[in-house]
């Protein structure tokens, strides 16, 4: 199934677009941010591939000098209970990610998610707000450079009276 | 500290993305009847902390925003700055519920990563916690919704239940809520003969309990009339939504990952996953009903099948020694200062596990760097995801629905804000 999956993004999107590795049998493909859009929904639509489920979509911060920051997109299908993992990287300054809520709405909350806590704008989602954290906060709580601790004074606390 | 500025703007924000909702019900209001109305988050009905926004008109919901975050504590933080050993108590506090669930699936996940797998004995044991763990949620999930509909009795029965459960984990686990039971590579412990007979004893008796408790649900007219096409998702919308778990196999989606993905030793036991159509909460209530049955159908097998054995994989650089052995041996003394100090250490790589637990799909994403502490992980919670379809099923129903809905739902806000 891999070698098919593999195949199949080859020839629709280009050998040069498509950055395949394996570990412990799960598939990741690496791909440009500008087309996740139109590779989503190709595999989303194929007939062979089905991939109708987001499961899981998240942001992670390599701490790199080039591609710091990254959206990965853990896809399931129901059809052939089949998992593949996309992933897409965007640079420090202005880290914008093309939004997947078009192709599957679930990504809404897991989009908003990973802005509040990367601070990844996902361009043209509807409701981009964050999710846990205040909206007056102006930190990214899961970037490397944010301490465990917390920044004193970036959250103001009621005062004593 | 200085008063904050932007107090204003940050009102609006909230209330600009609820009036921005596109809903199916006009907002042309002539006669200003539309009403703002803030539920929660200290709501006795919305369990937990969760706030919902609703625009009324009259007493029909016509919009409404979840707002979670509230319980938020940053365990993904956290975990990148924990071992993979010491993370295991921090799942007890995702899904409070049902803590053996996410132990195991933490482990599971931790063990894909390494590359190792835990001895027959301890999945059996394992696959016996998590269906207990089932149990127990879905007995708080009978209690709480009934009790959000008025039947005050079936909360006393199903949490006289749970009690029992709670004993059965206290001798299992040596904790009855925050049980940290699994290790990676196996169990903290064995399961002595006296608790699987006491596990016997509570199964059995278990199913006539839950007859009891649907004598007063299934036939009273107020519980159907408050469930039964109330807070329906379709097919289409459901799996659009991300919806896993039971409020997915209520939309007539037999998906279960203990049979489209098995894990532990699924595959050798006998059991059926219960589907209904309708998408409604009457729907999901049957749906968790039928499973609790099953769930017993799986502990007999698994009392049945157990064989004896070890409970830890010997690999004595990724697997916690036995602290006896700790105590006399050089050798383990080693690896256990080695494993507790830095952490064992996974290859770089990626990987995305997950099981089904109560209340839906729970998985773990964890990236590696080589190192003691995850890179990242991210914590897949079904309720995170199960909430995001909560304003299309609220939205056209009733105000007094709201809290059937949720409790149809299940939402652990521990799981949701992490």
């Amino acid at each position: 199934m891999n070698a098919v999956i593999i195949d199949k993004l080859k020839a629709r999107f280009g050998e040069q677009n498509i950055e395949a590795s394996e570990f412990r049998g799960e598939l990741t493909i690496v791909v440009p941010k500008d087309r996740i859009v139109e590779i989503c929904r190709f595999l989303k639509d194929d007939p062979d591939l089905e991939f109708d489920f987001l499961i899981d979509l998240c942001g992670i911060d390599m701490n790199t000098p080039v591609k710091r920051f990254g959206v990965i997109y853990n896809l399931y299908s129901l059809t052939s209970k089949y998992r593949l993992r996309l992933k897409t990287f965007t640079e420090e300054q202005e880290p914008k990610v093309p939004t997947v809520t078009g192709v599957w709405g679930t990504a809404n909350w897991h989009e908003r998610e990973s802005f509040d806590m990367f601070g990844i704008v996902f361009e043209g989602h509807p409701d981009l707000r964050r999710v846990y954290m205040p909206e007056d906060f102006e930190h990214y709580p899961l970037r490397k450079d944010f301490p465990l601790m917390g920044i004193p004074g970036s959250i103001p606390l009621p005062k004593n009276k | 500290m200085e008063p904050r500025a932007e107090e204003v703007p940050r009102k609006t924000k909230i209330l600009q993305a609820l009036e921005d909702q596109n809903t199916s019900v006009s907002f042309e209001d002539p006669l200003e009847n539309d009403m703002i109305l803030n539920m929660g988050p200290q709501h006795p009905a919305t369990h937990g902390v969760l706030r919902l926004l609703l625009r009324l008109d009259g007493e029909t919901v016509i919009g409404c925003v979840p707002e979670i975050g509230y319980l938020h504590r940053g365990y993904e933080k956290l975990a990148e700055n924990c071992t993979y050993h010491e993370f295991i108590p921090h799942t007890d506090r995702l899904d409070y519920l049902s803590p053996m669930n996410n132990n195991t699936a933490y482990a599971i996940a931790v063990e894909k990563l390494l590359d190792i797998e835990a001895p027959i004995r301890a999945q059996y044991i394992r696959v016996l916690i998590s269906e207990l763990a089932r149990i127990s949620s879905h007995l708080m999930f009978l209690g709480s919704l009934a009790m959000d509909v008025g039947a005050l009795t079936v909360w006393m029965w199903a949490f006289r239940e749970r009690e029992k459960q709670y004993d059965l984990f206290e001798n299992i686990a040596g904790a009855r809520f925050t049980t940290s039971y699994t290790r990676i590579g196996g169990l903290a412990q064995d399961v002595s003969s006296e608790t699987l007979a006491m596990v016997k004893k509570f199964i059995d008796e278990l199913p006539g309990h839950i007859v009891e408790c649907e004598k007063l649900l299934n036939t009273n007219r107020i519980f159907l009339e408050r469930t039964d096409g109330i807070g329906i998702v379709t097919r289409e919308q459901a799996i659009d939504l991300g919806l896993t778990g039971p409020g997915l196999r209520a939309c007539g989606v037999g998906h279960d990952l203990r049979q489209a993905n098995p894990y532990l030793v699924y595959s050798n036991l006998d059991f059926d996953v219960p589907v209904y159509e309708g998408g409604d909460a009457l729907a999901r209530y049957y749906v968790r009903m039928a499973e609790m049955r099953e769930s017993v159908k799986i502990i007999h097998q698994v009392l049945e099948k157990m064989p004896a054995g070890e409970v830890s994989a010997f690999k004595p650089k990724k697997v916690l020694p036995r602290k006896e052995r700790v105590y006399t041996k050089m050798e383990e003394l080693i690896h256990d200062f080695m494993l507790v100090n830095f952490g064992v250490a996974p290859p770089v790589g990626e990987i995305y596990s997950a099981v089904e637990a109560p209340k839906g799909e729970l998985g773990f994403y964890i990236y590696s760097s080589g190192e003691g502490y995850p890179w990242r992980m991210k914590i897949r919670s079904p309720s995170f995801v199960n909430l995001q379809s909560l304003p299309t099923m609220i939205i056209g129903c009733m105000i007094s629905d709201v809290v059937a809905i949720i409790g149809s739902l299940d939402p652990v806000m521990g799981e949701a804000d992490k």
